[in-house]
């Protein structure tokens, strides 16, 4: 405990007979510049995040889980892994039974502990939802929960994202505002903008470095 | 006349290294490359010049107003992180916070660490302290494993591996991992992300900077685009942060500007991949992300440049790298030169805290002070202005007071005693006329040599008379009209 209290009374000292700075925030810095008619929210998403190599599709709601398997097949992909205790999870379920879906479905339903290997080596693609999305930074959020751990969007080489066109926010500010960061955040929240990249080596991009090479992003347009 | 040091012995100074690295035209061509493209994505990064000074703004108020009441927010942050099931340490040293790493690490019985960029672990030097307990250390960064497996150090703080082409890294995973030599970058990265994959997956714990502590939810926010942060944060049973003190913030909202100014700054980039908020460890129900969330705070100097209102500004810093890709002597001289964790010239104020100026007494010199680092400071710390004053500190006589450590490492009493001639000379008029009458007559005196100046330069030659002499006389000829026309 001697280390903490040097260095809050060395930091005390140092603030002797001084006051805190106002809170001068000015939100119009962070809003005003990043704002969209709703006709243009998602096309700001989708060039942002094209231009970071992501895949973008917009689609009625009921067509997903359709166009997922066709995502799948034309990349030859042998499993994917789903939560299947989620309401998109069950969907993905229902209509792999009835389309006869050759890909087998793996459930994150074990602590990692359990399947590492498998998780980190055989897993091909993964499906999750999301907790929205932003506009001015094309930008998802995740918000992993114990039915969709975090390393869902990490471990698998192809990510397939769902995005509810109703939960596309302007900016990092509103959607903060919205979802109520300020009370108290959960364990892991994330942004995910694009597949994972480097360009570590002469600035020369490259995809794939340690999470997933892929980022598909399915927007629902009805949802 | 002062000795001229042979060069051997000169690659352990900045001057020295500074030689080396300016003829290697290879080094050169990397870091001009690579900075100029910096500073274009930057420039593209802010198209509107009003939002961007408006954000500047509004980022230096943020940090001013956490520098503000800093210890008030460390223990809110603590307060809160405790409340989310993180354990708080706290390391007035960097042995300190080793010893508190290597404490965790060993309750766990862990051999293998896995660590994601972060350059206070570089201040710490952890993996070499680990690596001689028996732990091995691994980087995980593209860039900083390629570093580290060349046994070499960062040359940039975004960059880590910027100084290397892509043969000099394919030459290297060639010789190191036995792999068939390629220069594609892809391949290059493919190889990495395979040697690294089984060692995210085999670590006992995984050890991570943090970019913004956030003392109103207790989060640790880590920004990163190659998911290595992730794993590093998720994968292993046990996760260690390291951070400087001046790195919290009030509010959750403090971040979208600051997180904005960070990677457009960087990188030229609107986000990062990923953006990753860790408010705690593994709940009950969930099914990964580590047991453990530690969080060590270490002040390494920081406080002492708190203590200064000046200096202070220094703690602003949000490590975007834009000083140094704007910085023309660092492009020159590339990050080896500065032979310290911190290069360019936010290291040029920051090291003086961590090591004391007797150790980088060249570093504040090191400059044009020509301002592109002060205008491109995403936080306006006053760059120059601070340089400027290290510069008063490093020749500060012994029995002058500072609060700078190592202060006065550059005094000389032969330049006080010149200074102190050239003051009275110019305040004394009648002195300063004999002075001048005597340079003007006996110029052919001057010596050919006149320190380094003549290393570069010719020596200068006083002129017959002085302006002063030509002055009076043209008016002379004026008053007097019988004169030469």
């Amino acid at each position: 405990m001697s280390a903490r209290n040097n260095i809050l009374n060395k930091l005390r000292a140092g603030l002797e007979g001084t006051t805190p700075r106002p809170d001068d925030f000015d939100e119009a810095l962070v809003i005003e510049p990043w704002q969209y008619a709703p006709e243009d929210r998602i096309q700001r998403l989708r060039s942002l995040m094209e231009a970071v190599h992501t895949e973008v599709d917009t689609l009625p709601a009921a067509d997903w889980p359709a166009k997922a398997q066709a995502l799948l097949d034309s990349r030859n992909l042998r499993n994917v892994l789903y939560a299947p205790s989620t309401e998109h999870g069950q969907q993905l379920a229902e209509h792999w039974a009835d389309a006869g879906a050759k890909q087998l479905l793996v459930a994150y339903d074990r602590p990692i502990e359990e399947w590492k290997d498998e998780l980190f080596w055989q897993v091909d693609a993964s499906v999750t939802g999301t907790a929205g999305a932003i506009a001015a930074t094309g930008s998802l959020v995740l918000w992993p929960d114990r039915h969709e751990p975090r390393l869902m969007s990490l471990l698998p080489p192809l990510h397939i994202a769902l995005l509810k066109a109703s939960e596309i926010e302007d900016n990092l500010y509103r959607m903060m505002q919205k979802q109520n960061w300020a009370a108290g955040l959960p364990s892991n929240l994330l942004l995910v903008s694009g597949p994972s990249k480097t360009a570590d080596i002469e600035q020369v991009l490259a995809y794939g470095a340690h999470g997933p090479k892929e980022l598909v992003v399915l927007i629902l347009e009805d949802a | 006349m002062s000795q001229r040091i042979p060069v051997t012995e000169l690659t352990s100074s900045f001057r020295g290294r500074a030689k080396e690295a300016l003829a290697d035209s290879q080094l050169r061509t990397n870091f001009r490359v690579a900075m100029d493209s910096l500073m274009q994505k930057r420039a593209d990064a802010f198209p509107d010049e009003q939002e961007r000074e408006g954000l500047r703004e509004l980022g230096n108020h943020i940090k001013a107003r956490a520098l503000s009441q800093l210890p008030d927010l460390l223990e809110q942050l603590e307060a809160k992180l405790t409340e989310n099931g993180v354990n708080v340490h706290w390391a007035e040293t960097t042995e300190e916070a080793n010893h508190i790493v290597h404490s965790i690490i060993e309750s766990k019985q862990g051999s293998q660490v896995v660590k994601g960029k972060s350059m206070v672990s570089e201040e710490m030097e952890m993996n070499d302290y680990l690596a001689a307990r028996g732990i091995e250390c691994l980087e995980s960064d593209m860039g900083e494993y390629i570093v580290q497996l060349d046994g070499e150090k960062p040359s940039h703080i975004i960059m880590p591996a910027i100084h290397k082409n892509r043969q000099q890294v394919a030459q290297l995973f060639h010789n190191k991992l036995g792999v068939e030599e390629t220069d594609d970058v892809n391949e290059l990265i493919q190889i990495g992300r395979r040697t690294l994959r089984k060692k995210f997956m085999e670590a006992d714990v995984g050890v991570s900077g943090v970019n913004f502590a956030i003392a109103e939810t207790g989060t640790l926010l880590l920004v990163e685009n190659e998911g290595n942060g992730r794993m590093s944060t998720t994968v292993p049973p046990v996760h260690v942060a390291v951070t400087g003190i001046e790195k919290v913030v009030e509010n959750v909202r403090d971040v979208v500007p600051l997180l904005s100014l960070l990677t457009r700054s960087a990188l030229g980039q609107p986000i990062t991949t990923y953006v990753n908020m860790i408010s705690g460890p593994r709940q009950p129900e969930e099914l990964d992300g580590p047991e453990e969330v530690h969080l060590v705070l270490l002040d390494n100097g920081r406080s002492a440049a708190f203590a200064d209102a000046q200096l202070r500004q220094t703690l602003n810093c949000i490590r975007c790298g834009a000083c140094m890709n704007h910085c023309p002597v660092y492009t020159r001289v590339g990050g080896h030169t500065y032979g310290e964790v911190y290069p360019g010239p936010i290291g040029k104020i920051v090291t003086p805290h961590m090591v004391g100026l007797k150790q980088v007494p060249d570093h504040p010199s090191a400059s044009s002070l020509c301002g592109a680092c002060g205008e491109v400071c995403p936080v306006k710390i006053p760059i120059p202005e601070l340089l400027q004053r290290l510069r008063q500190e490093n020749v500060k006589s012994p029995d002058e007071s500072s609060s700078v450590n190592g202060a006065g490492a550059k005094y000389s009493r032969k330049e006080r005693a010149l200074w102190r001639i050239w003051a009275s000379l110019n305040t004394r008029p009648v002195l300063y006329k004999c002075f001048l009458w005597a340079a003007t007559r006996f110029a052919k005196l001057t010596p050919s040599k006149l320190g380094p100046w003549t290393d570069n330069h010719t020596a200068p030659i006083p002129a017959r008379r002085s302006l002063h002499d030509l002055a009076n006389a043209h008016l002379n000829t004026k008053k007097n009209p019988g004169g030469q026309p």
